[in-house]
């Protein structure tokens, strides 16, 4: 029983969900509501921004990792 | 990574990262020509920056090894010298890319383009010099004192004589380059706290695994 009441509320949500989605589109252009539309803003100058990011993340990675190799170099040859 | 020890490393992180999303999202001051590039700044311009400060620290190193006569302190002169030459080559590919979408062309012997090819040829012939050598200290001592040399060629190669004539960079004929014509507070506090000491750490960082290696690589070698 308990398991048809859940189908049954996601069905209600998924339609839901599509009315929600439809009434969207059938807003005109003007009076769509202002949302943020996240990586395409600014001519998806947020793009730019995740690229460099990732290559930032990346190369900051790598430098831990170095970082930590010559650190047990340095314990093993007994470098301060 | 301990806090303790690495705190710069991490600040080095947070000012790049500030760098990358505020020098792209925050604003800047429209300029015709310029454009989006004057975000530039907060890269190619910052690797000439940080270069100074590398070279800078190189050439107290080379003058702490000629009085001290250590072994590290030379380790230490070269690797920044290395970190210097690394950013300078950067700065010289980002700069004549920005050249070729704003001043039409990538080389247009600009004279703050010339002093930086031959501040980085001057840097280069170090590294010739000393790696023509074979005997640790004589390489190491002539190294020094050459290097004491190249930084006495730095500053007017690249801060003096393109002040003194026209040039396509900002700064020509005695203007400083930074004054409130070309860019405002804004991107002020981004250059000075995120982009100078964030990319200046970031080589330090380099520098730093860099100088560790050589130590290593030292003591194996003076004692097999």
């Amino acid at each position: 029983m308990k398991k048809k009441f859940n189908y049954l509320l996601l069905l209600a949500c998924t339609v839901f969900i599509n009315v929600v989605a439809f009434a969207q589109e059938r807003l005109p252009l003007s009076d769509k509501p202002e949302m943020a539309v996240g990586m395409r803003a600014n001519g998806k100058i947020y793009v730019v921004v995740a690229v460099l990011v990732t290559i930032l993340a990346g190369v900051v990675l790598y430098l831990v990792n170095l970082d930590r190799k010559i650190r047990q170099l340095e314990k093993s040859t007994g470098t301060p | 990574m301990k806090l303790g020890r690495d705190w710069w490393k991490i600040a080095c992180v947070i000012m790049l990262l500030y760098t990358f999303i505020g020098g792209f999202l925050g604003g800047v001051p429209a300029k015709p020509i310029l454009n989006e590039t004057i975000r530039n700044l907060y890269f190619h311009v910052v690797m000439w920056f940080s270069m100074m400060v590398f070279f800078t620290v190189s050439v107290v190193y080379s003058i702490k090894y000629l009085r001290s006569g250590k072994i590290s302190d030379d380790i230490h002169a070269v690797e920044f010298a290395n970190c210097g030459l690394l950013f300078a080559v950067l700065g010289l590919v980002t700069g004549a890319i920005w050249a070729k979408y704003a001043w039409g062309k990538a080389w247009s012997n600009d004279p703050k383009q010339l002093g930086a090819a031959i501040a980085t040829l001057i840097y280069f012939a170090y590294l010739v010099l000393r790696n023509s050598m074979t005997d640790l200290d004589k390489r190491a001592r002539i190294g020094a004192v050459y290097n004491i040399f190249a930084f006495a060629m730095l500053f007017p190669t690249l801060w003096i004589i393109p002040r003194l004539v026209e040039s396509l960079h900002p700064g020509g004929m005695g203007n400083p380059a930074f004054d409130t014509k070309f860019i405002d507070s804004r991107m002020r506090v981004i250059l000075w706290f995120g982009a100078f000491p964030g990319w200046t750490l970031l080589g330090i960082w380099i520098t730093s695994l860099r100088i560790r290696l050589s130590k290593i690589a030292e003591k194996k070698f003076s004692f097999s």
